[in-house]
């Protein structure tokens, strides 16, 4: 059947998010971007307790818990909150606790025992965060199958060496919270990406540190860390999937599904920051006397009515994309090239609609009087984080044509 | 709930439509496009895969009920074996959709089953008028209330197979409003012009129409003195439209995408080089997501959404564009061989830049 009805959940959820992106969220929006690596405590204080009390909506790691039951709405209310969050303040949204990137691995791979174990904690009394640490110093894109850190086994334990960087809430989750971070690395260097497996490494493991914590054109809110691993022993239990290479190709692939969920994720926050700049700038045409006459055709329009509408078009259609491939993941269906597609798209959408807001408000946009010109920075973000939009092209067109990573690349 | 699956009823009328435009309408499309017409019999294959017939109730003819969803999956499965050829099937929706969404009791009565219980006849819609910002809502021609009677002045173009028309549904303004009036073809003041020379869609023969004070009984007005929805009517055409503009962009990928597998450059297919890979992959994703733009905006109107007519032009914004981009881009997949009339992607290329010109042609 199709239909674009919002179930009486996702409304609910919208509505709810709403208040909190207007409420928690705008009024401190400015004083975190201008205060990098400040912790917005109050933030995350009234996340942890609210969505503890809605019994963890909102995370990742919900769909773990209500798998069994019949017509699931999990992901599909993920990418609203994403959105609306992200509406609100996208770098505080990414200092949202209770499940992101790393708990998503562990929930895509993980026994029901690592589950159990790891994802416990979010219930817990204090805010907790977590992590996934993929990119290296020497290569981002090549990732997985250039992972260089190196996990080895000793007995009951795997000693891991290497080098993170680009780790979202990093700090959060080892440094400020007892959290955790899932580390991408290889068991048998010369069996190249087959042999990569991603590891729990708990916030206070001897020979796991934070170095580094990045200055960004945006998302300041949100701490990118740089983490550094040094003979650091963790349980033999800590490893997702098989600790076999051989049968490994499956186990990479299932790990790979991670990024079906959380690449609609990423695009449908994007897609928050991108409606977020549109309202905006209606918003201030309209104090200013411009408003958008629908219907006409293009030789009848204005320019910024033509942008307008242009911009409209592309923020609902990837909109209604990006629901498609949450709603494939509700329905457990494959949604590899959705996931891609949508992130894709959202990636341009919100950086050409936060780049036009700008250049179309003049001296207004340019100012940091208003927020479209923390838009602008926060946008960029969203091509390049998740798979920047060249390799999700890649992915689209590998699907498209039938070929393997082998024959285009 | 959110759903993007058609029902087990729409998939069957879809895989029909498919059939029919991959082995009828793809099959002789390029031929027809030289020869300026579709043959007479493949039209009325189209026509007995009964798309209208089932968008009406059983009292005016029909076996069902109207729904754009429906309507635009049909048309969208179609387009992709043809433009023109879906234009000219569908041609008798731009008369019939408007009689039912907004005529009088008596007049879808009168007027409906004529089209509907009989082969395939083009009565049509006369709508587009010829200036460059043509605008639905300032048209041209008027009409005027004498007397008991109505007179109609003005001109028409893109008027499909008026020459055979046995009627027109003739939209114009009334008092400032939005209108369509029924009219034979053997009304006085009715003239039909010289065929039309187009850039694409040249297998429809379309016509400008002439009416030099057409003078017209009252029970001509469709929805008589009552409400008359034009707001409806418009949103029914630009979804129409917009899913062909999906369906002609489908085939267009569905083409170029073995060919660039199949063509070497330096002894390595095309495809395998990112430069005509995220090409493709770009073309994918812009029908993907406007795609659901027009399903959104088909099932607004079947839910009588009041977002429907906003949705339904950004529809066919997005649509248009999607249309224009894929095509360009299929025919410059193939390289120069893309420009030669061998291949139909030129074809799809000229029908792809008509497309925001079509809404009037055919209504869902």
């Amino acid at each position: 059947m199709i239909s674009f009805k919002k179930s009486e959940k996702l409304e609910q959820a919208s509505v709810l998010m709403e208040t909190v992106a207007e409420n928690m969220m705008r009024p401190i929006s400015r004083y975190f971007d201008e205060h990098e690596h400040e912790i917005p405590w109050d933030y995350i204080q009234f996340m942890h307790t609210s969505q503890k009390a809605m019994g963890g909506a909102g995370s990742l790691t919900e769909s773990a818990a209500r798998k069994k039951e019949g017509p699931s709405i999990s992901f599909q209310r993920l990418a609203v909150t994403a959105e609306m969050l992200s509406w609100g303040d996208v770098g505080l949204w990414l200092c949202t606790p209770g499940g992101g990137l790393g708990a998503a691995a562990v929930n895509a791979t993980g026994s029901a025992e690592q589950k159990e174990r790891f994802l416990g904690r979010f219930q817990g009394d204090d805010p907790v965060f977590d992590a996934m640490a993929l990119t290296e110093p020497h290569a981002g894109s090549a990732m997985p199958a250039e992972v260089r850190t190196t996990a080895v086994r000793d007995g009951d334990e795997w000693v891991l060496n290497g080098e993170k960087i680009f780790v979202t809430a990093g700090h959060k989750a080892l440094v400020d919270t007892k959290g955790f971070v899932v580390i991408w690395a290889t068991i048998d260097p010369s069996a190249g990406r087959a042999g990569v497996r991603p590891f729990v490494v708990e916030a206070g493991t001897p020979g796991c540190s934070v170095t580094k914590l990045e200055h960004k054109l945006g998302i300041r809110a949100s701490d990118t860390a740089s983490i550094v691993l040094q003979d650091c022993r963790i349980p033999f239990e800590n490893i997702l999937g098989s600790p076999e290479v051989a049968k490994a190709e499956k186990g990479f692939k299932g790990a790979m599904a991670t990024f079906d969920a959380t690449r609609p994720l990423v695009a449908a926050s994007a897609l928050g920051i991108a409606r977020a700049t549109l309202e905006m700038l209606k918003e201030m045409l309209s104090e200013r006397g411009v408003e958008i006459r629908y219907g006409l055709p293009r030789s009848r329009m204005t320019n910024i009515e033509r942008e307008i509408v242009d911009m409209e078009v592309m923020l609902h259609s990837t909109w209604l994309l990006t629901m498609k491939a949450m709603w494939l993941a509700d329905e457990r269906k494959t949604n590899t090239i959705e996931a891609s597609m949508c992130k894709v798209k959202a990636g341009d959408v919100v950086v050409k609609i936060t780049q036009r807001a700008v250049e179309i408000m003049g001296p207004l946009g340019f100012s940091r009087e208003f927020l479209l010109e923390k838009w602008f920075r926060d946008a960029k973000i969203n091509d390049l984080y998740e798979g920047t939009g060249q390799i999700n092209r890649l992915i689209v067109a590998r699907r498209i044509l039938d070929y393997t990573r082998h024959e285009l690349n | 709930m959110y759903g993007f699956e058609p029902s087990d009823e729409q998939r069957m009328l879809m895989d029909a439509a498919e059939r029919y435009a991959a082995n009828q309408l793809r099959a002789a499309g390029r031929e027809a496009d030289e020869a300026g017409e579709f043959p007479q019999e493949l039209i009325e294959k189209g026509w007995e895969l009964g798309v209208l017939q089932a968008s009406v109730p059983e009292a005016y003819g029909g076996f069902g009920e109207r729904s754009a969803v429906t309507g635009a999956l049909a048309a969208e499965a179609m387009a992709w074996g043809d433009l023109s050829g879906t234009l000219a099937v569908m041609a008798p929706t731009s008369y019939v959709m408007p009689i039912l969404l907004g005529g009088t009791e008596e007049q879808k009565k009168a007027l409906i089953p004529p089209v509907i219980e009989a082969d395939w006849k083009p009565y049509v819609a006369a709508f587009v008028e010829p200036s460059f910002d043509f605008y639905e809502g300032e048209m041209q021609t008027t009409a005027q209330a004498k007397k008991g009677k109505y007179l109609l002045s003005g001109e028409k173009a893109y008027v499909p197979f008026a020459e055979q028309a046995p009627a027109f549904l003739v939209f114009t303004m009334l008092d400032g409003a939005l209108r369509a009036f029924n009219v034979p073809s053997d009304a006085p003041g009715l003239s039909v012009g010289e065929r039309e020379a187009l850039l694409g869609i040249h297998a429809l023969p379309t016509y400008r129409l002439k009416l030099d004070d057409v003078t017209l009984d009252e029970d001509a007005l469709i929805g008589g003195e009552g409400e008359f929805d034009a707001g409806e009517v418009i949103a029914s055409t630009q979804v129409a439209i917009a899913a062909m503009a999906i369906g002609l962009s489908t085939g267009a990928l569905d083409y170029a995408l073995p060919y660039a597998k199949e063509r070497e450059v330096w002894g390595v297919p095309i495809a395998q080089k990112q430069s005509i890979a995220f090409m493709l992959a770009e073309m994918a994703i812009e029908i993907e997501s406007n795609r659901l733009l027009v399903w959104e905006a088909a099932w607004k109107l079947d839910e009588g959404d009041p977002d429907a007519a906003r949705a339904a032009y950004l529809a066919l914004s997005g649509a248009a564009d999607t249309a224009m981009m894929v095509t360009d881009r299929a025919v410059q997949t193939f390289g120069g061989h893309g420009y030669v009339r061998e291949h139909p992607v030129e074809m799809w290329m000229r029908n792809g830049r008509g497309i925001p010109v079509m809404p009037g042609l055919a209504m869902v």
